[in-house]
């Protein structure tokens, strides 16, 4: 559970970067890291690993993941899509 | 030999696993104890600038990608990591397959006195420095510590009695004599037992430096663990971890498989003295002794070598030699006594199972290893400490001993297992 430290503030999510972090996290191979991948079917991914993902990734981009999203993170594309939506937003 | 109890349950040692600071695997870690090599020096785990105590027994080099996967190794605290790794290799040499057998057959009793300590450390600090909401949800399941038996369950399939035994440095003496005994009940043909503590973290060697607990050689880290000797100032913490596997004797006589020792005996008790201090006369010690020994069916004469406690503290050693004297009596003037923590370091909760280990190796090996750094022997310590070098002799019982913070007391008597593979048992 190592820190991470915070990407430049306005850099874009990089996906590349994101697989890296969720296959060290969830421990798979960064390739498996894919839109259309299940956390809990195709990763082995249980809620508490999915927990520490998304903290890593909010320590990252400085966001901020409210509660009643984290039910609808099932694929890795519903959290690339949400980190998507906070740089437009940002 | 006179293991037989009243149910003529007999409980053989199959299976040894060690990870420690003087070598991984049984046969490294008798190669340090045999030629009295110390596994003490500098704490590399951590700043210690500004600490009385700068010195451990650390485990080098560990690498818990050779035993788990990488999500595993990351999700569970160091003591997890090392009391898996000792387990897997304590159960590969006893050749018994635990998944391939009935869930209830074989189970776990694997303890340590602190637990995940480096997680309730580094939760702590997350907690201060960024709140609640930065705490990671896997520092509940890392910081306790009853999670290495169960992560011994999982990663082995041994479904059986699981859980941890908590009497700090006595810790896995009573976890062996917990899993001595439930085979001895019938509740399950073989269990995994021992110990796992990694430790050596910023809050607890800062704790124990203010207990004054801890000798402060920092200069020369090999002597500094000198039980019995003039010199000492205290004992020198160490991690590791050690598991043994017990065996009903008739299953592992029935498979054939190498029986390393036998389980004769073990014994309980408390001081009902003070929190940390032992009774200065040792009467607790000399009552857990008597009963492992008449748990054993054995007497006093029959004990051939004494793997003591001897942390290196002045007032621990005196009170366990007093206690030899009262249960041994006149045999307590040529049994040798020696105390292997002078070479590795006092591996807390994993302690008793290493010295039960260092028992078993001495038995088979015809060769008692030595107290080193005993180089002025205290006088009010009068035994036969096995000063600085092994010794050859013919064992066949050894009795060792684990006292713990809070007046806890395990004594363990265990018999050669040559003996009983001669006779076929």
């Amino acid at each position: 559970m190592s820190a991470t430290n915070p990407a430049p503030s306005g850099e874009p999510p990089d996906f590349s970067e994101l697989q890296r972090m969720a296959g060290e996290i969830l421990g798979v191979d960064a390739d498996r890291v894919q839109l259309d991948v299940s956390f809990a079917r195709d990763l082995a991914a249980d809620s508490l690993d999915l927990v520490e993902l998304i903290m890593a990734i909010e320590d990252r981009y400085q966001v901020s993941l409210p509660p009643e999203r984290l039910e609808g993170m099932r694929k890795v594309g519903d959290l690339w899509e949400f980190l998507m939506e906070q740089h437009g937003a940002a | 030999m006179t293991g037989s109890d009243r149910a003529g349950v007999r409980v053989a040692i199959t299976g040894m696993g060690l990870v420690t600071p003087v070598g991984t695997g049984v046969e490294a870690v008798w190669e340090s104890l045999s030629q009295g090599r110390s596994g003490i020096g500098k704490i590399t785990q951590f700043d210690t600038t500004g600490y009385p105590t700068q010195i451990a027994g650390e485990v080098r080099d560990f690498d818990p990608e050779l035993y788990m996967d990488r999500k595993t190794a990351r999700h569970v605290a160091r003591y997890c990591q090392l009391g898996l790794a000792a387990a897997r290799m304590a159960v590969e040499d006893s050749g018994l397959r635990p998944s391939t057998m009935d869930p209830d057959a074989v189970g776990v009793v694997l303890s340590s006195g602190a637990g995940g300590m480096e997680e309730i450390e580094r939760g702590h600090r997350m907690l201060l420095d960024r709140g609640v909401s930065r705490i990671s949800p896997f520092t509940a399941p890392m910081m306790i510590t009853d999670v290495a038996a169960g992560l011994v369950a999982i990663e082995l399939q041994a479904g059986g009695p699981n859980y941890a035994v908590v009497s700090a440095c006595a810790s896995s003496g009573h976890a062996i004599a917990d899993g001595f005994e439930v085979i001895r009940r019938g509740d399950a043909v073989a269990m995994i037992a021992g110990g796992a503590e990694a430790s050596l973290t910023p809050l607890m060697i800062g704790a124990f430096c203010q207990l004054s607990a801890m000798s402060r050689r920092n200069q020369d880290p090999t002597a500094a663990s000198r039980p019995f000797d003039l010199g000492r100032d205290g004992f020198v913490m160490s991690e590791g971890a050690a598991v043994l596997v017990l065996e009903e004797m008739g299953h592992a006589v029935s498979r054939g498989t190498r029986i390393w020792g036998e389980v004769l005996g073990a014994g309980a008790s408390a001081d009902m003295y003070h929190f940390t201090a032992p009774d200065p006369e040792g009467r607790g010690a000399a009552r857990a002794m008597r009963a492992a020994l008449r748990k054993a069916g054995l007497r006093p004469e029959d004990v051939d070598y004494v793997n003591a406690h001897g942390t290196s503290t002045q007032l621990g050693d005196i009170a366990e030699t007093l206690a030899l004297h009262q249960v041994l009596g006149e045999r307590a003037r040529t049994v040798p006594v020696s105390s292997t923590k002078s070479m590795t370091g006092h591996l807390l909760g994993a302690a008793g199972a290493i010295e039960a280990a260092a028992c078993v190796l001495a038995m088979d090996r015809g060769l008692v290893p030595p107290t080193i750094n005993l180089e002025d022997q205290d006088p009010r310590c009068d035994l036969d400490y096995v000063p600085n070098r092994a010794r050859p002799a013919d064992v066949r019982v050894s009795l060792s001993n684990s006292f713990g913070f809070g007046g806890h007391n395990a004594s363990l008597v265990l018999g050669r297992g040559t003996s009983v593979n001669a006779k076929g048992a």
